[in-house]
């Protein structure tokens, strides 16, 4: 017995509902991209700043093999460096197989021999650097420092866009839903009136419209996510480039999944709240 | 500020037109005293919607003093307009029933807007909605009314909040005779309670049944019989 005091739904406000599930479809995907993003970089800087390497460039007649053996046992001697590995010819030419193709012969070519160092807490790099240079010049220490930074700056791009879409949506759904309550004050004047003239205030008028705009605002917020959440997991099963590495990187994280939450809650409220303003104005304007 | 004796409504010289070549009111001035039952008389297009407007804020005068439960009303901000609307209930001569509501809710709904629970009315509203005859059609929305039932319940939402102060502009215009006295008894007997009231009518047989002040609006003034006196 306590239906809505305005009338039904008419199309311009189910048009509103769909505007806002797209948007909200829009925003959750961006939100969920930017923190995957965010997180793995996190674990990808946290990989790279425990690891580094030595290339080491061969020598015209030297023994290439005994300089990386050197290269090793100085890394070895150095304090903070959990594991030395050496890898041997054949593993580092594995290595550039993606680039230059299998089936390729190698032996004539000058590929770097390279070690890779796991380090532990307080590594000591820049005295294994300072014993390279005197040691073997043309040994190169890489402590992954320029791609940390690449990475972090990357991310921190990929955040700050994120976070301005979703800003951008929430001021598309606020333009939505004020042109939206416009629509409805000017079709249910009538409505409107009699309220007041039975005794609303204008304060309880615009709750009435913000409650349905809430509604509408809430089911389109809903629906997008909702969408959104089944392209995240779609991302997951389909076989994007092949490789496990790429897929990893496209896919969703559970924090990822989370972030789609945050446009589901704001847009909504702020649906509602542009609906209110809306009627504040209009009814200050005059009309009662 | 608001002793027993103050007018519920007092018009001080004013004057309303719609437009520069329709003047309705004249320099009109009366008093509606508390508890006072009066008819509201005059030739089709004298005024009386308008006048009833005024007294319910949703029209302002172009010119003179309204007075509401000793209010001046001149320049009062939206939260007093509906706090004085609160203490009239109105029957609108075009009754302004919402179509997609219930009579039911139609009813209830100056007690709604109140922000009340439907639990501490639902049965208040019923029990008018069977006094005015409508207890059988609680669930039908306007549109399915009659003229006379559509009729009955505007009047019975102008009452449901117990107002201080009754305008009912010809509330009795769409029923036969029997079911007209019965609602002119009806006011009648809200007026014994203590409420103001004021009835506008073409139907000179109203007049004849009850002794009331008379207020008669006509070439923009109103005259005030009163055989009370
Ligand atoms: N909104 C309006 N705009 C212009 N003129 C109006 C408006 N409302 C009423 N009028 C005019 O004001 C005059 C008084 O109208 P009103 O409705 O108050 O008369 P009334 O006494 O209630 O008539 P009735 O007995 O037919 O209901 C009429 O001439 C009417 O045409
Ligand atoms: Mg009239």
């Amino acid at each position: 017995m306590s239906a809505t005091l305005l009338p039904r739904d008419d199309p311009s406000s189910r048009a509103l509902a769909a505007v806002i599930a797209i948007l909200t479809f829009l925003a959750a995907l961006a939100a969920a991209g930017a923190q995957s993003v965010a997180t793995r970089s996190v674990d990808w800087r946290v990989k790279l700043t425990r690891q580094a390497t030595l290339q080491i460039l061969p020598r015209p007649g030297q023994d290439f093999g005994a300089d990386a053996e050197r290269a090793a046992a100085l890394a070895r001697a150095t304090p903070g460096i959990a594991e030395v590995t050496a890898l041997s010819r054949p593993e580092g030419e594995r290595l550039l197989a993606p680039w230059l193709g299998t089936g390729l012969d190698l032996s004539d070519l000058p590929v770097p021999r390279l070690v890779t160092l796991r380090l532990s807490d307080g590594a000591d790099l820049s005295g294994l650097a300072e014993r390279l240079a005197t040691d073997l010049p043309n040994a190169r220490l890489d402590d992954h420092r320029r791609w940390v930074d690449r990475l972090a700056g990357a991310a921190t791009g990929l955040v700050l866009a994120a976070t301005a879409i979703v800003g951008l949506v929430l001021a598309a759904a606020a333009l939505a839903a004020g042109f939206a309550t416009r629509g409805a004050l000017a079709g249910s004047r009538d409505v409107v009136e009699v309220l007041h003239l039975v005794g609303a205030s204008e304060a309880f008028v615009a709750k009435t419209f913000a409650t349905r705009f809430l509604r509408l605002g809430a089911a389109g917020a809903v629906a997008g996510t909702a969408a959104a959440a089944v392209a995240g997991l779609l991302l997951h099963a389909l076989p994007v480039g092949g490789g496990g590495a790429l897929t990893g990187s496209l896919a969703i994280t559970p924090s990822g999944f989370a972030a789609m939450l945050l446009p589901a809650a704001l847009v909504p409220a702020v649906t509602a709240l542009a609906s209110w303003f809306g009627v504040k104005r209009f009814l200050g304007s005059g009309v009662r | 500020m608001n002793d027993a004796s103050e007018a519920v409504v007092a018009f001080e010289d004013v004057w309303l037109r719609y437009g520069p070549d329709r003047e309705v009111l004249r320099s009109v001035s009366f008093e509606l005293p508390p508890h006072s039952f009066q008819f509201l008389t005059g030739p089709s297009g004298a005024g009386k919607t308008s006048l009833i407007r005024l007294v319910l804020l949703s029209l302002a005068p172009n010119a003179g003093r309204i007075r509401l439960f000793g209010h001046d009303v001149g320049a009062i901000g939206a939260e007093s307009v509906t706090a004085l609307r609160r203490r009239m209930g109105v029957v609108f001569q075009d009754f302004r029933l919402l179509d997609h509501l219930s009579t039911y809710e139609n009813v209830a709904l100056p007690l709604r807007v109140q922000g009340r629970g439907e639990a501490s009315y639902r049965a208040e509203v019923m029990e008018l909605l069977d006094w005015v005859g409508l207890g059988h059609r609680v669930g039908d929305r306007p549109p399915a009314l009659s003229g006379g039932e559509k009729q009955r319940a505007a009047i019975a939402r102008a009452l449901i909040a117990r107002p201080e102060l009754i305008l009912a502009d010809e509330p009795t215009g769409n029923v036969d005779p029997p079911m007209a006295r019965r609602l002119l008894h009806l006011f009648v007997e809200l007026n014994r309670m203590g409420t103001a009231v004021v009835i506008a009518t073409h139907d000179p047989s109203l007049l004849d049944q009850v002794e009331a002040r008379h207020l008669r609006l006509e070439g923009g003034q109103v005259d005030v019989l009163d055989p009370t006196r």
